[in-house]
């Protein structure tokens, strides 16, 4: 029984991670521009996309992942000098309305790559060699992707985390995320700032997407989504702006996620003669093995609440001073 | 003849359609401190911000050491050596006074930092205590410190000072206003806005006096002070 819920924490580690690696991301880009780029699902696609169509250019797999990496961050780039740039300064909204028209174009360019290459939308996507397959941890049987996600997660926000506490450019990227005119005043350039901040978060959604799709073992244009959406509800529950509430919320979600699954249908695994049979009975009526499919809900559910007693997040996301 | 450091020539900036700054002209010698008084609302903070570059002058032009930096960024800015103390100190209060401090010299090789960081202790020696602590819980006056010492690292040759005794403490003004008068025997060139008339006319070698975006007054800081109308309307006389 414990063993079954060491199992289910295990899966919310690996989501978690994933969760956070995207979430970062968009606490990260958020966080500098006041800009909530919902095409940042789509930058996570499109990398998939990069490493899927390097491998049909007959392209090995190490270099491939190089390519989607090093392409993933240019088009990050791009996508940051053509379309926010010439925005900053407006209004918001108009900045998130750009971040749709991004998130369309790629999506579309993903199709339209498929087309002209006369690939099916769903291509699939197996898992590596290296990563297919489980290992034993102990009474636990953990997908080794499982497994992966978790410590490239960790290592990559732990990379992150001393990048923006402990150089120079991070704590560029602090003060521009804390008082933009004060921090030109200090003579930061800021674009350079913004550049950086675009070039983390879509590698971190390039590594995200990779392992993403592994798990999903197809991909299509529109698999951002689901991400971009969790990552956004990450960072809500967070604290929308800081990096560490990004986390937070990420893996706060991963858990919550697994709740339902986890509790759904319970009474059907639990060892025998451990409850009575009328509290045996009550379980199985409370908590029905159907209860799994309102997962979302119960997630949504939690989000209203969170929204309604504490709109700032857990760690509470500050507002930054704009006026010159 | 003392060269001219900052030219400012009929500037005008706006607010939208609103003019904070009108036809303004003024100069800062090498060498000099220039105070530059009026009540709120005059356009003095303005005038400071455009010429740090964080806003557009409309027209006229802003030249400093003999090139135009009317249109240059704010890095460019302050890597020619003007550097910007803000009014309400805008310290990042989020970060220790070290990074503060780290960030005021950003412009500047990473190799130096820890000598012009000792440096600036020297000189503030009350900062030396807090250098761990987060800048958002020193009182306003040790957040003023730092703000002038983070402004100081970026090593200018022109420190522009906005209302540096705004909101502090009368023991705190005195401070003040005898840091400014140490950086000023140190030979630091300096355009101080202020509204404690009083402090800065001491301290300052010349004034300009602003109302609603224009100059109406300039001369030294001695005959602005015994000026009928500054008397009766900024010295209470």
């Amino acid at each position: 029984m414990f063993d079954y819920f060491l199992q289910q924490g295990t899966n919310a580690l690996s989501a978690g991670s994933l969760y956070a690696m995207m979430a970062v991301g968009l606490a990260l880009i958020f966080s500098i521009l006041r800009l909530i780029n919902f095409a940042h699902g789509d930058v996570m696609m499109i990398a998939v996309y990069l490493f899927v169509f390097a491998g049909f250019a007959g392209i090995p797999i190490l270099p491939s992942l190089l390519i989607m990496l090093v392409g993933t961050i240019l088009i990050g780039l791009v996508m940051e000098r053509i379309a926010y740039r010439p925005l900053r300064g407006g209004p918001e909204v108009a900045l998130l309305l750009s971040s749709f028209a991004v998130g369309q174009i790629l999506q579309n360019s993903a199709l339209l790559a498929s087309r002209l290459a006369g690939k099916p939308v769903q291509i699939s996507f197996p898992a590596p060699e290296l990563l297919s397959g489980a290992i034993s941890l102990g009474p636990l049987l953990v997908p080794k992707l499982n497994v992966a996600s978790f410590l490239i997660g960790t290592v990559l926000l732990a990379l992150l985390t001393v990048f923006v506490t402990r150089t120079r450019l991070g704590l560029s990227m602090q003060a521009v995320a804390e008082d933009l005119p004060a921090a030109r005043l200090m003579g930061i350039k800021v674009n350079r700032v913004v550049m950086v901040a675009f070039a983390i978060a879509s590698g971190l959604a390039a590594v995200a997407g990779y392992l993403y799709a592994s798990q999903a073992g197809q991909i299509n244009p529109e698999l951002g989504f689901t991400p971009v959406l969790k990552a956004f509800i990450a960072a809500v529950i967070g604290g929308f702006g800081s990096l560490s509430g990004a986390v937070l919320g990420a893996y706060l979600l991963a858990f919550l996620e697994v709740i339902p699954t986890t509790f759904a249908g319970i009474a059907d695994i639990l060892p025998p003669g451990t409850v009575s049979p009328g509290v045996h009975d009550l379980i199985a009526q409370v908590l029905p093995s159907s209860l799994a499919s309102y997962r979302d809900a119960f997630v949504f559910v939690f989000l209203i609440l969170m929204l309604l007693f504490r709109p700032n997040g857990i760690l509470r996301g500050r507002a930054r001073e704009d006026t010159p | 003849m003392p060269e001219p450091m900052l030219t400012i020539d009929s500037l005008s900036v706006f607010y939208g359609s609103i003019r904070a700054v009108d036809g303004a002209s003024l100069r800062v010698d090498a060498g000099e401190t220039v105070a530059l008084i009026g009540s709120n609302g005059a356009g003095k903070s303005t005038l400071l911000k455009t010429i740090s570059g964080l806003m557009r002058a409309r027209s006229g032009t802003i030249s400093y050491a003999g090139s135009d930096i009317t249109r240059a960024s704010t890095d460019r800015i302050v890597a020619l050596g003007i550097s910007q103390c803000p009014e309400g100190r805008r310290v990042f209060g989020r970060m220790t006074v070290r990074e503060n401090l780290v960030l005021g010299g950003i412009g500047r090789p990473a190799a130096d930092a820890d000598r012009d960081i000792e440096r600036m202790l020297e000189l503030f020696p009350r900062l030396r205590e807090r250098l761990t602590q987060s800048a958002g819980t020193l009182s306003g006056g040790e957040q003023q410190m730092l703000a002038i010492a983070r402004a100081l690292m970026s090593m200018p040759r022109l420190l522009l000072l906005d209302e540096p005794s705004l909101g502090l403490a009368p023991l705190m003004v005195e401070l003040v206003f005898r840091i400014i008068d140490d950086l000023k025997a140190q030979g630091l060139t300096m355009l101080l806005v202020e509204q404690n008339v009083h402090h800065a006319l001491d301290s300052a070698d010349r004034a300009y006096v602003m109302e609603t975006g224009r100059i109406i007054l300039e001369g030294p800081a001695e005959a602005i002070r015994h000026d009928p109308r500054v008397e009766q309307s900024y010295l209470g006389v």
